[in-house]
């Protein structure tokens, strides 16, 4: 067994590797708030082997569902998600942006049609994934300014 | 090409190909004698074209008219959203879902970017963006490169000059797109403050092209073939002192088309205000007038193209 700054979890998530400072972001995406059964451990600002300084969520008792694992790649996408069984990690995989995002972000235009009480999801082509550009499909804003757009 | 028009939305034209806008220009040459009422056409009887103008816009409004009801079409619609169940807080979604059911093609002008995309999203029948917000407007872009085309025999190989309000003018950017995509050569001129934005650049470099930059339009107009001036507007001006000046300098008198080419032609979007003196639509350099007039031939094209009129 590793050295662990934080109590093991028996089963659960561990989200890696998150871009240093994004830890609350990440919280905010899996929607951990007041009412959680179980047990959350966040590590801001932890030393990381690959570069830098990295931040890390644990979460027991839960696995991401897709939207999820898409926010968290738009906010980080070198975050590496592990789900944790019986104490080891079980599955390893690093998140991915996808092609296509649909109704996770709102539109960084102010004047988009998105950004009224309109009836529609918003949706953005991913232009490119490093540095994530994406363009939105209604008003064609093509924009960098992921992080503070994510629902 | 038949089939692809038909029942298409035209929402940026940056969803038409090359060939799709030279077709739509060679139409839009045979539609010439109907849209000035030399010859009939009942092309569109029967049909209907809701009009919807949440925003006031004379021109691009009133030659959409003129296009349908040359085709022997009917148009219904508003021209200022107030009285129109908009006023009373209904989405654009809403409007258009009901409008839909109404008529057989739609044209929206709205304040929104994005706007006529979530249009074409929610409506059946087929959605031409007549201007959203900062937006698109790709039937102006479509009457530009007619106008061009007709007083050029071609776009390729002219050097155009655009000057005025450069940054936030996106018509101008997707015009300038479509210039360079047809092989025009391109040159910017605008105060540093209202430049062409990088990305803009970015994508007509990617094209193979090399535009140039300039801020001083004395420099660049001699060797103009086009000219094409576009607003600038006072609100993006701190001090009114500052837009008094900068309006000055790029202002087409004629001292200012001293050395020109004999056959540089000079476009305007239109309304002007004070862009160019009243002293140049005398000239044989003016094409602003003939270029709001295409508006007509252009829009009957499409209108017929997309409703299956015309092959
Ligand atoms: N049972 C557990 N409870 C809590 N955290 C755990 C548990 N098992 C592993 N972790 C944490 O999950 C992450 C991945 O563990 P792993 O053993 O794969 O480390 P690693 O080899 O450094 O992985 P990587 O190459 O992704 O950095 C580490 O941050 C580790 O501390
Ligand atoms: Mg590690
Ligand atoms: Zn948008």
């Amino acid at each position: 067994m590793k050295e662990f700054k934080v109590t093991p979890i028996r089963n659960g998530t561990v989200i890696d590797h998150i871009n240093v400072g994004m830890a609350l972001k990440v919280l905010k995406i899996i929607g951990v708030g007041g009412n959680v059964n179980s047990t959350v451990s966040v590590l801001m600002h932890v030393p990381s082997k690959k570069a830098g300084w990295k931040d890390i969520v644990k979460i027991e008792d839960r696995e991401l569902d897709p939207k999820e694992l898409d926010k968290i790649a738009l906010i980080s996408p070198n975050a590496t998600i592990n789900i944790i069984r019986d104490y080891n990690v079980a599955e390893k995989f690093v998140v991915e942006v996808p092609n296509i995002i649909k109704g996770i972000m709102k539109c960084a235009n102010p004047g988009c049609i998105t950004n009224q009480n309109e009836p529609v999801e918003t949706e953005f082509v991913v232009e490119s994934k490093k540095p994530i550009t994406l363009r939105c499909v209604y008003c064609d804003r093509v924009t960098t300014e992921v992080a503070d757009n994510v629902r | 090409m038949s089939t692809t028009f038909r029942g298409m939305d035209v929402v940026s034209i940056r969803d038409f190909s090359r060939e799709q806008i030279e077709h739509v220009l060679k139409l839009a040459e045979k539609m010439v004698p109907i849209a000035k009422g030399e010859e009939r056409s009942v092309l569109l009887e029967g049909h209907v074209l809701g009009s919807l103008f949440y925003e006031p816009s004379t021109r691009t409004r009133l030659s959409f008219d003129a296009a349908m009801t040359r085709l022997g079409g009917r148009v219904l619609g508003f021209d200022q959203p107030t009285g129109a169940s908009v006023a009373k807080g209904e989405t654009l979604a809403d409007t258009i879902k009901m409008v839909d059911s109404y008529c057989d093609i739609i044209v929206l002008r709205h304040p929104q970017e994005g706007a006529a995309r979530l249009a074409a999203h929610f409506a059946n029948r087929p959605v031409i963006n007549a201007g959203d917000g900062a937006g698109q407007h790709p039937t102006q872009t479509m009457l530009d490169l007619f106008t061009i085309r007709k007083e050029k025999k071609s776009i390729e190989g002219n050097h155009v000059v655009i000057v005025g309000d450069l940054k936030y003018g996106r018509t101008v950017h997707s015009l300038s797109e479509a210039l360079a995509m047809f092989g025009a050569q391109l040159t910017f001129v605008a105060p540093p403050t209202l430049q062409i934005p990088k990305e803009h650049l970015k994508a007509i470099e990617e094209m193979g092209h090399k535009p140039k930059i300039s801020g001083s339009l004395e420099e660049v107009i001699k060797d103009a073939d086009v000219l094409y001036v576009t607003r600038i507007q006072k609100e993006r001006f701190p001090d009114p002192a500052e837009y008094q000046k900068v309006a000055g300098t790029f202002r087409i008198d004629l001292a200012m088309l001293k050395d020109v080419k004999k056959d540089l032609i000079i476009m305007h979007p239109l309304p002007r205000v004070g862009e160019i003196a009243p002293e140049v639509d005398a000239t044989e350099h003016a094409r602003y007038f003939e270029q709001a007039f295409n508006g007509v031939p252009v829009r009957m094209a499409l209108l017929g193209l997309v409703l299956g009129g015309l092959k």
